[in-house]
């Protein structure tokens, strides 16, 4: 089974990737955007066929390495 | 006096360090992260690199590489474990000093001599150093130092800010903050000051004609300290 995970910076963390994205972006003409924060996106097959143990699975993966807590927040965003 | 120093595939300051440790008196090992038993140190050194190629995130890999529940498990009984650079950055991913390193503020490689100023030498890496001001080299990419504001409070309260970024005469101010970091952060201890984590190299000087001599000052303390 299928699981993604998203990554993303905490609210009052620095992101001056994403700032530098913006600053390009509107230069290019997209002059609409108030923010842009950079994150990841993880898509993970799991050998488990109960969604929910492989939801679960892939928490712990993202407590224990594809985030760090301290600055980061994640998402189980879909199962396949 | 014994000291081992962690290769990580990446790393790339191990032998710089080995030599530096040398030249200063220490029985030096270097031991492979794959080895599960760390050899019988008195201190133990996460070097600097790039170990796994910074993927994911710096030292986060390596963090969880198979040497490390060794290190921790020496960190946790008192031992002396010092990261350097991406050492910094590997300690920070395996919980033993707060906070993380993120990208440098202006997204530059840094790569130049720095001024640091010691905040405390209530311990064995800084204890009877004749300085307050010692000149390193830094070169990093995320050497940003954050933390939330509770663990801010925290590493105050405990006295764990080791070296802060300042100029030659010490004064620490954000012109002289190189990478962005919260209240000019340089370099971290755990609570317990067993473990230290810096962004600057001492090792790389150690020889007055390449570099400078504020490493020598350093090792040779620090030997002498644990002696």
């Amino acid at each position: 089974m299928k699981v993604s995970a998203i990554i993303t910076l905490k609210k009052d963390v620095l992101d001056p990737q994403g700032k530098v994205i913006h600053q390009a972006l509107d230069g290019m003409g997209f002059e609409n955007i108030s923010e842009v924060r950079q994150g990841k996106y993880f898509e993970i097959d799991v050998n488990e066929n109960d969604p929910n143990k492989a939801k679960a699975i892939v928490e712990d993966m993202c407590k224990k390495l594809l985030a760090n807590l301290v600055i980061e927040n994640f998402k189980i965003i879909e199962t396949q | 006096m014994k000291s081992s120093v962690i290769t990580f595939p990446g790393s790339n300051c191990d032998r710089d360090m080995d030599v530096a440790l040398k030249k200063f008196g220490f029985n030096n090992k270097m031991v492979w992260h794959n080895n599960n038993e760390l050899p019988k140190s008195d201190l133990v050194v996460l070097p600097g690199g790039f170990s796994y190629g910074d993927y994911l995130r710096c030292g986060s890999m390596a963090s969880k590489s198979r040497i490390m529940q060794s290190v921790i498990n020496f960190a946790k009984s008192g031992g002396l474990v010092l990261g350097i650079c991406n050492g910094f950055q590997i300690l920070v991913e395996t919980g033993l000093v707060p906070g993380v390193l993120l990208r440098n503020k202006y997204l530059e490689f840094i790569c130049k001599n720095v001024f640091v100023k010691l905040d405390n030498k209530e311990n064995a890496y800084f204890k009877n150093l004749n300085k307050d001001v010692m000149e390193f080299h830094i070169a990093h990419n995320e050497g940003n130092f954050f933390c939330t504001k509770d663990q801010l409070k925290e590493i105050k309260d405990n006295n764990q800010i080791a070296i802060y970024y300042c100029n030659s005469e010490g004064k620490i101010e954000d012109q002289y903050n190189p990478n962005g970091s919260i209240k000019n952060i340089a370099g971290i201890f755990n609570k317990e000051k067993n473990v230290l984590g810096m962004m600057p190299h001492p090792e790389r000087m150690i020889d007055q004609s390449l570099s400078g001599e504020d490493g020598s000052i350093f090792f040779k303390n620090l030997i002498n300290n644990i002696k």
